[in-house]
């Protein structure tokens, strides 16, 4: 049902020449099979293995790209800051549960291939996140608005966990052996290009529905877009083949029984499971949500900076970085993967506390003189019932223009008591609009970042796909793929910035935690990894 | 280089109870300075996920501790094949 009939193709002596799939009709030489797929076939691998890997990273990211929304969405009005990080807990979750997709899916696609396992991980996927989009707020049904939200958050985690390893290994078991890293970078830019995707997808639909009817419904837009290209990626999936490498398996009974078991109750396997994970997997994934979720994060709760502004700023970044991931995979396949994706975490270790610094500098508004100012405009003073009080709570807002091209609102909120008394509250600056010269300043600094996003991240599929035998793969490369990423990576966010509100903390202490597990990591691949590839993954 | 992998290995075999204690005393110190039910049950939650996530993870490291002071990483496999 699940696989293609192979017809095996022997010589005089009966040894096992070629490998013909009788459904599609597609010849592999077994020795060499991967070195023999034509050309414009492995680009074919590589696009529909790219496009499906590319919707379920936008499936994944619109919800982090939205928390601030949707934490005001899921939760009481007065919940405050434990709103956001109590939504970026349900965005955390998705991550935590990958490493169990991992195994799910990854026993799966040992046991049954990798096409069809990663097509269900797609349908997964694309039906919650559709699903998000339909969800009540809490305004409607309460506290089951955030659990449902959770439990389809679970989903795609668990979906994402078994798709990347599939893809990864897909594309890999067709590619030369020369061009490995090459070849499985195209997979490595799909995560980035899926943030790009859904960054753009959410800056157009607030854009063409303005921020008010964007916070209010316009925001599950984007979810609801995503059943349209999952539909169009199961079409083109539905069109691709099993991987040779697994097919030559299959056609030798040589498939498997019990992936799990053979991935991490055998030593040898589960010490190198352990070696990725601390050596590379921990580091890489940090480097990458630092460099593209933390930094977003930091740009929008801790700069204030505009929610087009911050956006906008990513994009440029992002579409500025993204070629290096194939450059740097390339470049992986002649001089090795080891030395360049530790470097990126150096780099990291380095330049991030100097970064985020300049972040704050650039953003801080206070200083600014009378004769800075080009105009000041009032908006109407707001007015808000407190919860469980008769108080209430009055805003006044002023924008304020300068004369450089930067410009900002000035929010000042205070407590209306019924007793008579007025509490003055706070002000605050939001909605910071940078000059065009620190604009770009920050696009620079971002670009820098997902630089070396891309020099951990280029050739760490290769990297993976060689450390582990054919028939266990797909499980083993998935695991540490999933705890370094899902959970080490997907943590940054959340743990910066529950690190970043303790008392006595200034805003650059959330950087810490990346900071300190990619030095981990650093020391731990410096001393243990091997910069050697292994030529042959047809074993 | 193999005396510093398994010297190092001692030391990740440490830093993973080390590293535990230190979260769960930094929970206890965090749920405990907060004042409302709704705070607290917010800190716990937070708190919680981190200690349910790492505890795994550090006995993993541990593991790799001790794999890398016995020796085991003292040479790695050529290719899959050794595996």
């Amino acid at each position: 049902m699940f696989g293609h009939v192979t017809n095996l193709i022997t010589n005089s002596a009966g040894c096992c020449l070629s490998c013909k799939c009788l459904s599609c009709g597609t010849k592999y030489s077994l020795h060499l099979m991967s070195e023999t797929l034509p050309k414009n076939n492995i680009f074919k691998v590589i696009g529909a293995s790219s496009l499906g890997t590319l919707i379920e990273w936008y499936d994944f990211y619109i919800f982090g790209s939205l928390a601030v929304i949707i934490g005001h969405q899921l939760f009481p009005e007065d919940a405050g800051a434990s709103a956001l990080i109590n939504t970026l807990a349900i965005f955390a979750a998705g991550f935590i549960v990958r490493p169990f997709g991992a195994l799910v899916f990854g026993r799966l696609g040992d046991l049954i291939g990798r096409k069809y396992t990663f097509l269900l991980t797609l349908v997964l996927m694309g039906g919650s996140t559709f699903l998000i989009g339909l969800i009540p707020s809490y305004k409607s049904i309460g506290y089951a608005a955030p659990i449902l939200v959770l439990i389809l958050r679970l989903v795609q985690g668990l979906a994402l966990g078994g798709e990347y390893g599939g893809a990864a290994t897909y594309v890999a078991e067709h590619a030369p052996k020369n061009k490995r890293g090459f070849f499985t970078s195209w997979i490595q830019t799909t995560a980035t290009l899926g943030l790009f995707l859904s960054l753009g997808v959410i800056v157009i639909t607030k854009n063409i529905l303005g921020a008010e009817t964007f916070g209010d419904w316009g925001w599950r837009i984007p979810f609801l877009l995503s059943i349209l290209l999952v539909v169009v990626s199961i079409y083109i999936r539905m069109k691709m083949h099993e991987s040779p490498m697994f097919s030559k398996l299959k056609a030798e009974g040589n498939v498997s029984k019990n992936p799990l078991k053979e991935s991490f109750n055998n030593k040898a396997n589960f010490k190198m499971v352990l070696l990725a994970l601390f050596g590379a997997t921990m580091g890489q994934g940090v480097i990458w949500y630092t460099g593209q979720f933390y930094a977003q994060s930091f740009l929008e709760n801790t700069c204030k900076l505009d929610f087009n502004d911050s956006r906008y700023i990513l994009l440029w970044g992002i579409a500025f970085a993204t070629p290096f991931f194939v450059i740097f995979g390339a470049w992986s396949d002649k001089v090795g993967r080891k030395w360049i994706m530790l470097s990126g975490m150096l780099l990291g270790i380095i330049f991030y506390r100097p970064i985020y610094q300049m972040f704050l500098d650039d953003t801080d508004f206070t200083k600014i003189e009378q004769h800075d100012i080009l105009s000041s405009t009032s908006a109407p003073v707001t007015a808000a019932s407190i919860a469980n009080t008769a108080d209430s709570l009055r805003t006044t807002t002023t924008k304020i223009e300068l004369k450089n091209g930067a410009s900002f609102h000035l929010v000042k909120t205070d407590t209306i008591s019924v007793q008579g008394g007025i509490i003055s509250g706070p002000e605050v600056l939001k909605d910071k609009v940078l000059p065009k010269p620190i604009f770009w300043k920050f696009v620079g600094l971002i670009f820098f970042q997902i630089l070396l996003v891309t020099m951990v991240y280029g050739p760490i599929a290769a990297f993976l796909v060689e450390l582990f035998p054919t028939k266990i793969r797909y499980t083993s490369m998935s695991l540490p793929y999933h705890i370094g990423n899902g959970v080490f990576g997907g943590l940054v966010p959340f743990i910066a910035t529950l690190v970043a509100s303790f008392s006595g903390s200034t805003p650059l202490s959330g950087l810490w935690y990346p900071i300190g597990i990619a030095a981990l990591s650093l020391v731990i691949g410096t001393i243990y990894l091997s910069n050697k590839k292994d030529e042959s993954i047809n074993d | 280089m193999n005396a510093l992998k398994k010297f190092l290995g001692l030391v990740w075999m440490i830093l993973g109870p080390v590293a535990m204690t230190f979260l769960f005393l930094q929970a206890v110190e965090k749920v405990g300075l907060t004042h409302t039910a709704i705070e607290r049950t917010n800190t716990m939650l937070q708190w919680g996920i981190i200690l349910f996530i790492f505890l795994p993870i550090s006995l993993g490291l541990m593991i790799f501790g001790f794999y890398a002071w016995k020796g085991e990483y003292d040479r790695l496999p050529e290719s899959s094949e050794d595996i």
